[in-house]
């Protein structure tokens, strides 16, 4: 926390709150510590992503960078500090001056409007393309709107596979579908329930390399789309493209954050530095 | 680290720039006169040369010891049959008459009544005792694993004899309000316990106990991340595990779960201790009175095998139902590969052929 360098906007989520129509997607982290038995994962993290912004979390493996992208969604539960996202905290309700644990009927409702994205696409192997991305849609309860009925769901979902390019393998099942489609399909899933926000974890660290654009092509696109996206990768020439903003996290602590000309190309941080020569540099080569 | 990338980065195109440039002039300096020696030089000679091969007789691989075995095999068999045919002590005719006798049919009726009805109810139980085990509450958790623990530890006999023998330990038994004298349901043990009542409670339960692991295990092989995602989309816990998890564990479980019941169909056998008319209570009196043993007791056995057998195809089909997904194409099945077979080899009497070969 204290090592934010640049700790974007402090708004306190009650203030954010009051503007609801324009904060459709804030996401505001504050102070968040982890713990896996004895070992600190998240030292205190403070990160604020406006919406509609793409803020893209690069750093070495173990830094924590999954762990806090899992904590957003409240896949991972929270030691200490608060995720809200357009004001409202995730994971607890505030009554008075105390935090109610929420049950997990209404967590998952707070997660339809978070969409994940995982580095093994975690597809369901039993259902078809369209299935995987109607079954959701059909079944979550989600706040303020109404399920899908089967056939709608189906519309909705051809549009989605449409949308990733995936549209004549509807029917396919997910190992009858090269890495990128799966990956691509495991997209159109988590945009199927229309997420505020959409976690990618690592999308293509698990794809050949000559898969990973078809992916990144379709994560660019969604950039634009005013969804506020969060995504931990290694694509370094990919995160200086789509990133608003770049946040550098070593060991659970964010070493620093900004722009992407600012992290890539004139780092405060020694650590910044030693790490950026490390990968960068084959990504610019090319 | 960032010292060593550079330099490894920089130095990798050289070699390999290296055996771009050394291909192309080895390649052509091969492959010419490769193509010429091929026709002019000996036939045997296709080390360098790409000889076409197109127009040799292939010679199939010789096994003759797998020859030698099938035939000590086939005289084995054989000599089974014979014995089986011929010899008169197996009392066939006595079989045949008996096969599909009245009394018999009734028997087998109920073994399939009792294996039905607590197989049914003792997966459902099962299931429900693997989520128990499997849940984040400690009391439920050590419900099930206690059930299991009791039921897998005593024998089948001890329970069945138990239970209908309940009204000894227990003379009423009652549905009301404990510690006070509010009754809403009130009856004799004897009355409520009947043969057949205690013979599907002991396979019921006993059946519970096994199958309740059998579906924790197939629930644990299924990839963590498929609930996590399935969580994560906001899917609803018990749809989460029927819709996402048991249809990917029933892969794990299927085999096993058809060995419990194949299991079962004999294992009602246990339940003449009851002296419940099932197949094998009724094959027992029937040869105590005639004192044809051996052929009575093979005519319960090729029941057991009939039912068997027809379980082991619903088995195919329910496994291959559930491979779907799991593998790229679905192979042929049995069916499909026999009128596969007709449509290429007997395309005339397609038909008629097709007909036989579904039976």
């Amino acid at each position: 926390m204290s090592t934010a360098l640049r700790p974007a906007a402090q708004t306190p989520p009650a203030a954010a709150a009051t503007d609801a129509e324009s904060t459709r997607g804030l996401v505001e982290i504050t102070k968040v510590r982890k713990f896996f038995g004895a070992a600190e994962v998240l030292k205190g993290i403070t990160l604020t992503v406006e919406p509609g912004g793409v803020a893209v979390i690069v750093g070495p493996s173990g830094s924590g960078k999954s762990t806090l992208l899992r904590t957003i969604n409240h896949l991972e539960k929270v030691d200490a500090g608060f995720i809200a996202i357009d004001g409202t905290l995730v994971g607890y309700e505030v009554r008075g001056r105390r935090l109610h644990e929420l049950r997990e009927k209404e967590i998952l409702k707070q997660r339809t409007e978070i969409g994940m994205v995982f580095q093994n696409f975690n597809l369901f192997p039993h259902l078809t393309a369209l299935e995987n991305v109607t079954e959701a849609p059909i079944v979550a309860p989600r706040a303020g709107k109404p399920r899908l009925s089967k056939a709608e769901a189906r519309e909705r979902g051809l549009e989605l596979l449409d949308r990733v390019g995936l549209k004549d393998r509807a029917g396919a099942y997910p190992r009858q579908l090269s890495g990128g489609q799966q990956q691509r399909v495991a997209i159109a899933r988590a945009l199927a329930l229309d997420p505020k926000i959409l976690l990618f974890d690592e999308p293509t660290s698990a794809l050949d390399p000559e898969l990973v654009n078809e992916v990144l092509d379709v994560i660019r696109e969604l950039a634009k789309s005013g969804t506020t996206l969060i995504i931990v990768t290694h694509e370094m020439g990919f995160a200086r493209d789509v990133a608003d903003t770049v946040v550098f996290m070593d060991q659970g602590q964010i070493i620093e954050q900004g722009t992407p000309r600012e992290i890539f190309t004139n780092p405060r941080e020694e650590r910044t530095r030693s790490f950026f020569s490390k990968v960068i540099e084959p990504a610019f080569n090319i | 680290m960032s010292s060593t990338a550079t330099p490894v980065a920089q130095s990798a195109p050289e070699p390999a720039s290296a055996g771009i440039e050394s291909a192309p002039e080895t390649a052509p300096a091969g492959a010419v006169p490769g193509g010429e020696t091929a026709p002019a030089g000996t036939g045997s000679a296709g080390r360098k040369a790409a000889t076409d091969y197109a127009d040799y007789r292939l010679v199939p691989a010789r096994h003759p010891w797998r020859w030698v075995g099938t035939a000590v095999v086939a005289v084995g068999v054989a000599g089974i049959a014979w014995s089986l045919a011929t010899n008169p002590r197996w009392e066939w005719g006595v079989v045949a008459q008996w096969f599909t006798a009245q009394s018999i049919v009734n028997g087998l009726l109920e073994t399939l009544k009792l294996t039905a009805i607590s197989g049914a109810l003792g997966f459902i139980l099962g299931f429900i005792l693997a989520l128990m085990r499997l849940s984040a509450s400690p009391l439920l958790v050590s419900v099930s694993w206690t059930f299991s623990w009791i039921f897998r530890s005593t024998p089948l006999l001890v329970q069945m004899l138990l239970w209908y023998n309940l009204g000894y330990l227990y003379e009423k038994i009652s549905l009301g309000l404990p510690f006070t004298d509010v009754r809403f349901f009130e009856a004799q043990t004897t009355t409520l316990i009947s043969q057949f009542a205690a013979a599907v409670l002991g396979l019921t339960l006993n059946q519970a106990a096994y199958s309740a692991e059998i579906i924790r295990g197939g629930i644990l092989s299924v990839d963590q991340g498929q609930l996590e995602a399935a969580t994560a989309l906001g899917i609803p816990a018990w749809r989460r595990s029927t819709r996402i998890v048991l249809p990917q564990a029933m892969r794990a479980i299927l085999p096993t779960a058809f060995n419990e019941v194949i299991g079962l169909v004999k294992g009602t056998s246990i339940v003449y201790v009851l002296a419940y008319s099932e197949l094998f209570y009724t094959v027992q009196v029937i040869y105590n009175r005639t004192q044809q043993v051996l052929p009575l007791l093979l005519v319960a056995t090729l029941w057991y095998v009939v039912i068997t057998s027809v379980l082991s195809v619903f088995q195919y089909y329910i496994e291959r139902h559930y491979s779907k997904g799991a593998v790229r194409t679905l192979p042929l099945t049995p069916l499909q590969k026999a009128r596969k077979f007709l449509a290429i080899h007997t395309p005339a009497t397609r038909e008629t052929s097709q007909e036989r070969g579904t039976r």
